[in-house]
């Protein structure tokens, strides 16, 4: 499957998505952010880094760009879109994504494994994790704590949208738990279409032993496992 | 506007001595503009010239057959690694003006060094931080230290660098002087170092970057004086602002410009700015080089020529380019969207010409201004304190009575206590390479094709990997009471973090803060742990590839303590020798390779020691000696043990000693937010006497044994005739008594526990394999004993004073939260 991975002015996570992708097989490709077409892409990571320095808000400038348009083209007509980190905070910005991600209530950079647990697997992007499994992936930003108004956070959970939440080892939805102050425990998300899904934890870190967890594996192999299902011409999977 | 006239006041307010003017106007052959005066007031500023170090530094091995470029030659050091790969690297201080503004202050001493990295044409791939602040109970100390940390964070993080390990101290004498040391490591394919030199006579120059403004006017001479509450309030506006942001794009587009082969040489902006690129980069060619001020962006109204030439603002880069290449480079500054300007050629005159609207305002040769500085031989004197921590002994110190309450104040002082308060705020894993993150003796980096600079055209990758090992190292108190002795130990116990790591080292870049050269004792601790230090790098044959000094570290409170500090470099041959300092399994048996106590050392390892500190409030005492043929030893039997595969875990023994080291072997295994994996342990540490005392009562054991009609012997260990100090006629305690007496009982237990004996590491393998262990570091020349197991939950220890335990989970608890509580 061929991926490709935005790059704009200063990110940073973008080298990295490459690497996890083409380490587990795939084809991955960096695209500037001024090139303003994704035809070659089945599907598009937005990595994490510090899009024109996060200035002004975080993700706010990155969105105006060519690549986006392009982007929003391609959400629209289905494609598979997972954001991370920076990504995740530039899909919400460009309103792919319902919500925002504010300063960590800290008011400092957190960078540390966390627990992941899975709140459903009816999306493109869980489907194959394991129920009940917490997964342990890498957190670093310093803006993460998931904000939405009320009406909003029903909605999410009313249609499963919420795909991850900080959980402690035991899998338990604790305050403590969350390196950032999260509305629920909020990680990830993803629109009410569930093709475009965003998560503040970074499964890029996390693909190979000798980085200490490979737990992020499991969602780009859920990725994969509904992009061929789609190529065969079946239906979207679900755990 | 009409430039001041020059009086010796304006000289001395620019920091030259009379004599120095004297020189600045033989070597012009008339007296200088004042933009001429501010260019030599920076250029021979200690920061730039090192004009009181150099006869140290020329002390130190530079070579090795890795170096590929030697200190002083360039921006940073670069070592070979192998397979046509090499590293560049380098340590810089930014400790003045993170004493004024530590955010920013901290925030541009990390671009600094990221830009001494990348043009050198290596990829900045992982960064450290070496930081000394005051007692964490003052404010003002919080205040300083917290800010440090958030601006290392911002521009390291922004930038996508991680920082990947470090070190802090907590010390009163850095109470209004803090210390920001700050480390970056670039990668590079041998092929593709770049220099910093204006070649080809017509090549146009161009700057690259954001605009010049009033920031960071003379920032270099401002490093290179004491910091007094006026000169603070002063230089205020002496320290820049940092942008990560545009320092990402300027490396992407330098390392892409790079590639192309359009550049005859390239130079960042960093301290003095317009001024030291420029003339260093025409003094290394041989060259001269002419630049039009009118043609710099300027973000500020109005500037002087003066201004332009002193700006420190940062992010920016002086870029010599290949005649009739322009058009390419003007392709990737545009990509990136970075400003850019032609703003001069270089020449044949051997001279920096600066205009301004075509008027001459500077013209100066610059191989005499570049490395022709005057250098002095400072008047040396030790310092008086020294007899009184000489005279230091043990006799009115009793004993410890509580070894658990100890221990406990230990684990929490914040010079020991766990930095993840520190740490967590810096983005340690980005680019997917930190196999060893911070907490462990050393971390430990992967390279991969990824973190190469681009080629001009992509080749089809050759997978590789390759495994370094990093630590910065720098115990000050005891270089502060031994500068000789301790400052072979900083470079020792670097050698030994990345022992312990399973790495053999590569080379070093030293960062050398201390007071006021002009004072004769503070002169003395600079020159004689220089000593110590160039004595410890030739006898582990490690080079030094490079440097900074940073002296006039001293504020109204006073002088620091003499602080060297070392990041040192090694190279892990294979993954599975990636060592770790925690307790692995359940079972496993622990050993130390090393002494317990040196009994030559009649304070045995408490001069200097943490405990000391902590516990008794004594800052005082001559530290352990450091034996260089010890350590070498001991660090070859560690690689040689990590290589067959057997050892789980290493541990430096060093602040705190041996029971701290065992007590963060239990604790230091962190696997996720609020989740350490904790493991207990139980040592015997009665059988802890020297290697030379067991095999000797081994020996008359036997000989007891063998000889016709004797009885069995009682147990041997009891049975210890006195310690190989006493032996040799050293006054251990009550030595009068000594061959009566026990061995064990002859140690203090609070030496036995806490004290700081050098070259002593501890280990853990499979039960199985201790016994095999043991053997081989004895056959390579290293004491080597069991003390004791793995598991359970709770830290137990005997000794012949008696027996202890304390629960992990507590030890923990203290030494895991006390900074974060520290700072509130």
């Amino acid at each position: 499957m061929h991926f490709a991975v935005l790059q704009f002015p200063a990110s940073n996570c973008d080298q990295d998505a490459v690497y996890a992708l083409r380490r587990l097989g795939h084809t991955a490709e960096l695209v500037w952010h001024k090139v303003a077409t994704l035809e070659q892409a089945a599907a598009v990571i937005v990595p994490g880094g510090f899009s024109y320095g996060d200035y002004l808000r975080t993700g706010a400038i990155a969105r105006f760009s060519p690549v986006m348009q392009a982007l929003q083209t391609f959400a629209a007509n289905g494609g598979l879109v997972l954001g991370i980190c920076n990504g995740f905070q530039i899909l919400c910005e460009a309103h792919l994504l319902p919500g925002a991600l504010v300063r960590n209530r800290s008011l400092q950079f957190r960078c540390e494994q966390i627990f992941l647990r899975t709140a459903t697997g009816d999306s493109p992007f869980t489907c194959r994790i394991p129920a009940d499994r917490p997964l342990r992936l890498p957190v670093a930003h310093g803006e993460g704590c998931y904000y939405a108004d009320d009406a909003t956070l029903t909605e999410l959970a009313a249609n499963h949208q919420i795909l991850w939440q900080y959980c402690d080892a035991r899998g338990e939805l604790t305050d403590d738990a969350s390196p950032n102050g999260s509305l629920r425990n909020i990680a990830g998300i993803c629109n009410a279409q569930r093709n475009v899904a965003g998560l503040m934890p970074h499964p890029e870190r996390a693909c190979e032993p000798l980085l200490g967890s490979e737990d992020g594996c499991l969602i780009f192999a859920s990725m994969i496992h509904t992009l061929e299902r789609r190529a065969a011409g079946l239906g979207s999977p679900s755990r | 506007m009409a430039d001041p006239t020059i009086t010796p006041e304006l000289v001395r307010k620019h920091n030259l001595t009379l004599e120095e003017y004297a020189r600045l106007r033989e070597i012009l052959g008339r007296e200088p503009s004042y933009t001429e005066l501010g260019i030599f007031s920076v250029m021979w500023s200690e920061h730039c010239s090192y004009k009181n170090t150099k006869p140290l530094l020329r002390t130190f091995p530079t070579r090795s057959p890795r170096v590929l470029v030697g200190a002083g030659e360039e921006n940073a050091g670069i070592l070979d690694i192998g397979d046509g790969l090499a590293i560049a690297f380098k340590i810089e201080s930014h400790n003045h003006p993170s004493a004024v503004e530590p955010f920013q202050g901290a925030a541009t001493g990390v671009g600094g060094i990221i830009r001494d990295i990348f043009t050198m044409g290596a990829r900045p791939v992982c960064a450290m931080d070496s930081l000394r602040f005051g007692e964490l109970s003052e404010p003002e100390v919080r205040r300083l230290f917290g800010g440090v940390v958030a601006g290392i964070a911002h521009y390291g993080n922004c930038f996508g660098i991680p920082t990947i390990g470090g070190e802090v101290y907590f010390d009163k004498s850095y109470e209004g002087n803090p210390l920001v040391n700050v480390f970056c490591l670039g990668v590079l394919r041998h092929e593709q170092i770049a220099r910093g030199a204006a070649k080809g006579i017509g090549n146009p120059v161009f700057y690259v970057g954001p605009a010049t403004g009033r920031d960071g006017l003379a920032g270099a001479a401002f490093a290179s004086q004491d910091l007094t509450e006026e000169s603070a309030e002063q230089q205020r506006g002496a320290v820049q602002v940092g942008d990560p942001f545009m320092e990402k794009l300027v490396c992407e587009a330098c390392l892409e410009l790079l590639a192309t082969g359009a550049v005859a040489g390239i130079q960042d902006m960093g301290a003095a700015g317009l001024t030291c690129s420029t003339c260093e980069t025409a003094a290394r060619a041989g060259t001269g080089i002419e630049i039009e001020l009118s043609r710099v962006p300027q973000r500020a109204p109005n500037m002087t020529p003066y201004e332009i030439m002193l700006s420190e603002s940062q992010e920016r880069m002086l870029i010599i380019v290949q005649r009739g290449r322009e058009a390419e480079v003007q392709r990737i500054f545009e990509k990136w969207d970075l400003p850019w300007s032609e703003i001069g050629t270089v020449t044949d005159t051997g001279r920096m010409v600066v205009k301004h609207h075509g008027r001459v305002v500077a013209d100066i040769p610059a191989r005499q201004i570049a490395s022709e500085s005057p250098v002095y031989e400072r008047e040396a004197r030790e310092p008086g304190y020294l007899a009184a921590v000489r005279a230091f002994t043990l006799a009115g110190v009793p004993d410890t009575q509580d070894p658990g309450a100890d221990l406990k104040a230990l684990l929490g002082w914040p010079v020991i206590a766990s930095k993840n308060w520190v740490y967590r705020q810096y983005d340690y894993m980005v680019r997917n390479n930190s196999l060893v993150c911070p907490g462990s003796d050393a971390a430990v980096l992967r390279l991969k094709p990824d973190s190469l600079p681009p080629l001009r055209v992509p080749e089809p990758e050759q997978p590789f990997e390759k495994y370094l090992a990093l630590t910065t190292d720098g115990n000050a108190v005891l270089v502060y009471l031994d500068a000789y002795e301790g400052g072979k130990a900083v470079v020792v116990e670097a050698a030994r973090n990345l022992a312990c790591a399973g790495a053999r080292p590569l080379g070093l870049t030293d960062n050398l803060n201390y007071a006021n050269p002009h004072d004769p004792e503070r002169f003395w601790q600079l020159r004689e742990s220089v000593r110590g230090l160039a004595e410890a790098c030739r006898a582990l044959r490690i080079p030094v590839t490079g440097g900074n000094c940073s002296l006039y570290n001293q504020s109204p409170a006073g002088p620091i303590d003499p602080t060297p500090t070392v990041a040192m470099v090694g190279l892990i041959d294979r993954p599975e020798h990636i060592t770790t300092q925690w307790f692995k399994d359940e079972g496993d048996a622990i050993l130390l390779l090393g002494e317990p106590v040196n009994f030559a050392d009649p304070l045995q390892g408490l001069g200097g020691s943490g405990y000391l500190q902590v516990v008794r409030g004594l800052k005082t005492g001559t530290p352990p000696q450091c034996d260089l043929e010890q350590a070498q030893a001991l660090h070859e039997a560690l690689h040689s043990l990590i290589c067959s595969g057997r050892v789980k875990s290493a541990h430096d023994c060093s602040e705190g000693g041996l029971l701290v080291c065992l007590a963060e072997g239990c604790l230091s295994q962190n696997l996720a937010r609020h989740t350490s994996r904790l493991i207990g342990a139980t040592v015997d540490l009665r059988l802890a006497i020297p290697a030379a005392v067991v095999d000797r009562i081994t020996a008359e054991y036997l000989e007891e044994q063998l000889a016709p009609g004797s009885t069995a012997a009682s147990p041997a260990v009891d049975s210890a005739p006195g310690p190989a100090g006493a032996a040799r006629g050293e006054p251990v305690v009550d030595a009068g008594s000594a061959a009566a007496e026990s061995a064990p009982e002859l140690v203090r237990l609070d030496a036995l526990l806490f004290g700081e004996t050098q070259s002593r590491v501890v280990i853990t393998c499979a039960a199985e394999d201790a016994t095999m262990m043991i053997q081989r570091a004895r056959l390579l020349g290293v004491p080597a004993r069991r003390l004791g197991t793995v598991g359970g939950d709770e830290l137990a220890v005997q000794a012949a004073a008696g027996r202890w335990s304390w629960p992990v989970a507590e030890l923990h608890e203290l030494w895991w939260h006390s900074l974060g509580r520290a700072m509130g």
